[in-house]
């Protein structure tokens, strides 16, 4: 991270609403300055779409559009297309989502607008629930993790949405943190040089949601690397795998033991939820390899 | 020069007339010619404009509102339950003050299916707080699109033009298709005051308080009301270049008529010729017909019905639990009159007819205008013609 780097034009004003400790708010602040102010926002409902302003005031200050819940990647696609109509292939557009806004309402638009390989970056801030409405599940809840509608823990793991976005194919898909900035920049620079279809699955740790202390998301961002539960890795055009990081494993249970909102798992099934993450990591990593033997075959 | 056309076929030449610069739309029956044939003439090169082939209306409305919001001119079509997916873009775009075109295909809403035309799907979004503009032939169709872009443009509102079903979508008609040049002096290209521009950034939508919301809405209702004397005013304009208008309404024979029938659309051309059998026989009868749905033409209306004994309405449309959904809105122009309760208001008739696409015959139209004409006052509950 170098000194220009920190002196480059800020995009987000001081004094917005989100809560203190916030993941997304890190890597939105430092997305908008790769980007910079050739840039449009479409914002869906969420943490973002509540936090973007008090009329007449905003924290942004791109170009943004609110739109509602289901429809930021069809909104990004309306304005992608008005630009290129009127002759403009410069100016950045970003759709902008939650899970909720991603996983759940928002994947039909989602799911269609990366088929049809629309040419903007799709930054999803996954912090596993729905969190501006006061902490329900959503699909990327992960495995008892406890919210308001699952207080008894939530049944299900976390929907593989990765995988859904690699079976489109799209051109380019990232995991990032706010805990990694090198990682982070590296992958967000590499977004915006790339046309088409580009996926960005931010882990975005979120204090009131996880049930950890403010000044604690960095370090809950990197134990999530660390232990494997969230690796770092791109996709190109859904098939070649990159692993970034290929951390000494940590035991899970030491992610979930400093988050409140696992404290019902016992012993038993975190054990499970690390057997879960070892066969997942066995996976990316047994394909990444195997892509990197190949690094050289142009048939890929 | 004159062609024959298809009212979705006429659609389609009015988009490329207009310029529009994004289509986003999604193919329903019986709106789907108008996306096929956007697709033919975009794969020809003879239409200019981004079509994206979008997953559902949904998504087709926050794409155009979006292509909107970004200072493009920017169409859509659709057709029943597709409208009624859109509903909450609709509010969404509209809100916005976005100056979109969208043609609806009139077709009636489920449960059960039914893919025949009545109005249901469009006048259950009347409160969306979009323009509303009835056809009732498909060259009333292509050049109401070409207006509808000045409209809404000039009160940023979008405006939604409403056509029947299979009547005149797929129906074909002898259409004048102006000449490109006459267009484009009559709608010049967009240019949007308000606009995602990254020059001049602005986040659209956030958060209002309730007074700045309630302002907002009380601004929105004015400038639509504005509307009935803009549509006229653009009217005049057309008429210079094109030598044709249509009115916000259309009064036929109404001046001496001892009973007037009110209604929308294509039907109306059925009416006219009934009205026509009927004066042969010795009846007056008159028609109205309502092309401005929204803003609802109250002041208009009340000019020509508060001097007549007698007024059916014909709706083909039920709001359940009320009645028929014309008639209500008729009611409430002439109840909205200073001098209601001091003048002899017309007694209003309502008909309910041709749900599902119930065919609306010349035999059924005559039966409404006699029945009016023999009944000494109307019946609590509307009249439903059920064949
Ligand atoms: S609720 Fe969570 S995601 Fe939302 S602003 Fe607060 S910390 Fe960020």
């Amino acid at each position: 991270m170098n000194k220009d780097w920190w002196e480059s034009p800020e995009f987000l004003h001081p004094g917005h609403a989100f809560c203190a400790g916030c993941g997304f708010i890190i890597a939105f602040r430092h997305i908008l300055k790769v980007l910079g102010a050739d840039t449009i926002v479409a914002i869906t409902a969420g943490c973002l779409g509540t936090n973007s302003g008090f009329l007449p005031s905003s924290p942004i200050k791109v170009a943004g559009y609110n739109t509602p819940f289901a429809s930021v990647a069809a909104a990004a696609t309306g304005i992608r297309a008005a630009l290129d109509a009127r002759g403009n292939s410069l100016t950045q557009v970003i759709a902008v989502a939650g899970d909720g806004g991603t996983y759940d309402i928002g994947l039909q638009a989602l799911s269609a607008a990366a088929e049809r390989n629309e040419n903007f970056i799709y930054l999803c801030y996954d912090n596993e629930g729905y969190m501006n409405t006061g902490v329900q599940r959503s699909s990327a809840t992960p495995l008892g993790a406890w919210t308001t509608t699952t207080p008894e823990g939530k049944a299900g793991p976390k929907k593989d949405l990765p995988a859904i976005m690699m079976a489109h194919r799209i051109p380019y898909f990232a995991t990032l943190t706010p805990a990694f900035p090198e990682d982070f920049l590296a992958k967000a620079r590499q977004a915006e040089a790339i046309k088409g279809m580009r996926f960005l699955q931010l882990l975005s740790p979120c204090p009131p949601g996880w049930g950890i202390p403010s000044q604690a998301t960095v370090k809950l961002a990197r134990l999530a690397v660390q232990t494997r539960v969230f690796p770092l890795y791109e996709v190109y055009d859904g098939k070649r795998i990159i692993l970034n990081l290929e951390p000494e494993k940590v035991p899970v249970k030491d992610y979930l033991r400093a988050q409140t909102r696992f404290r019902t798992l016992s012993d038993e099934e975190m054990e499970h939820v690390q057997k879960e993450v070892d066969f997942h990591w066995a996976e990316l990593k047994a394909r990444a390899d195997w892509f990197a033997s190949k690094a050289d075959d142009a048939a890929l | 020069m004159k062609e024959l056309l298809t009212g979705n076929e006429a659609v389609a030449r009015g988009i490329g007339l207009a310029r529009v610069e994004v289509v986003s739309a999604y193919p329903i029956t019986p709106q789907t010619s108008v996306v096929e044939e956007v697709a033919k003439l975009c794969a020809a090169g003879k239409l200019k404009t981004r079509y994206i082939r979008i997953e559902s209306e949904h998504s087709s409305m926050a794409c155009t509102a979006a292509a909107s919001m970004t200072g493009v001119r920017a169409f859509t079509a659709t057709s029943s339950q597709g409208l009624a997916y859109m509903h909450e873009m609709l509010h969404w775009a509209s809100g916005s003050r976005l100056p979109i075109v969208m043609v609806n295909v009139n077709r009636a809403l489920g449960a059960p299916w039914n893919l025949w035309s009545d109005h249901s799907d469009s006048l259950s979004q009347r409160d969306t707080g979009w323009l509303q503009l009835y056809c009732h032939t498909n060259q009333e169709c292509l050049d109401t699109l070409i207006q509808a872009f000045r409209l809404a443009e000039t009160v940023l509102l979008p405006v939604m033009i409403v056509m029947d079903g299979f009547i005149l979508s797929h129906t074909m008609e002898p259409v004048d298709v102006p000449r490109p040049e006459d267009v484009d002096a009559f709608l010049p290209p967009y240019e949007a005051r308000y606009r995602l521009d990254p020059r001049e950034p602005h986040v659209f939508n956030i958060l209002a308080d309730s007074r700045d919301f309630m302002r907002m809405r009380r601004q929105a209702h004015e400038d639509m009301n504005r509307a009935v004397e803009l549509l006229e005013d653009i009217e005049l304009e057309f008429q210079n270049t094109f030598s044709r208008s249509y009115g916000v309404l259309e009064a036929y024979l109404t001046e001496d008529a001892e009973v007037v029938l009110v209604g929308l659309g294509a039907t109306c051309g059925t009416v006219k010729d009934v009205v026509d059998e009927l004066r042969r026989q010795g009846f007056k009868a008159g028609l109205v017909r309502i092309r401005m749905f929204r803003p609802f033409p109250a002041r208009k209306l009340r000019e020509i019905l508060l001097n007549q004994k007698k007024v059916a309405v014909l709706d083909q449309a039920v709001s359940m639990g009320a009645g028929g959904t014309l008639s209500q809105e008729v009611k409430q122009a002439l109840f909205d009159d200073p001098h209601f309760r001091t003048r002899e208001a017309p007694l209003v008739f309502s008909f309910i007819t041709g749900l599902g696409g119930l065919d609306i015959t010349p035999e059924m139209l005559e039966r409404i205008f006699k029945e009016t004409i023999h009944a000494s006052g109307p019946q609590e509950e509307p009249c439903w013609m059920e064949d």
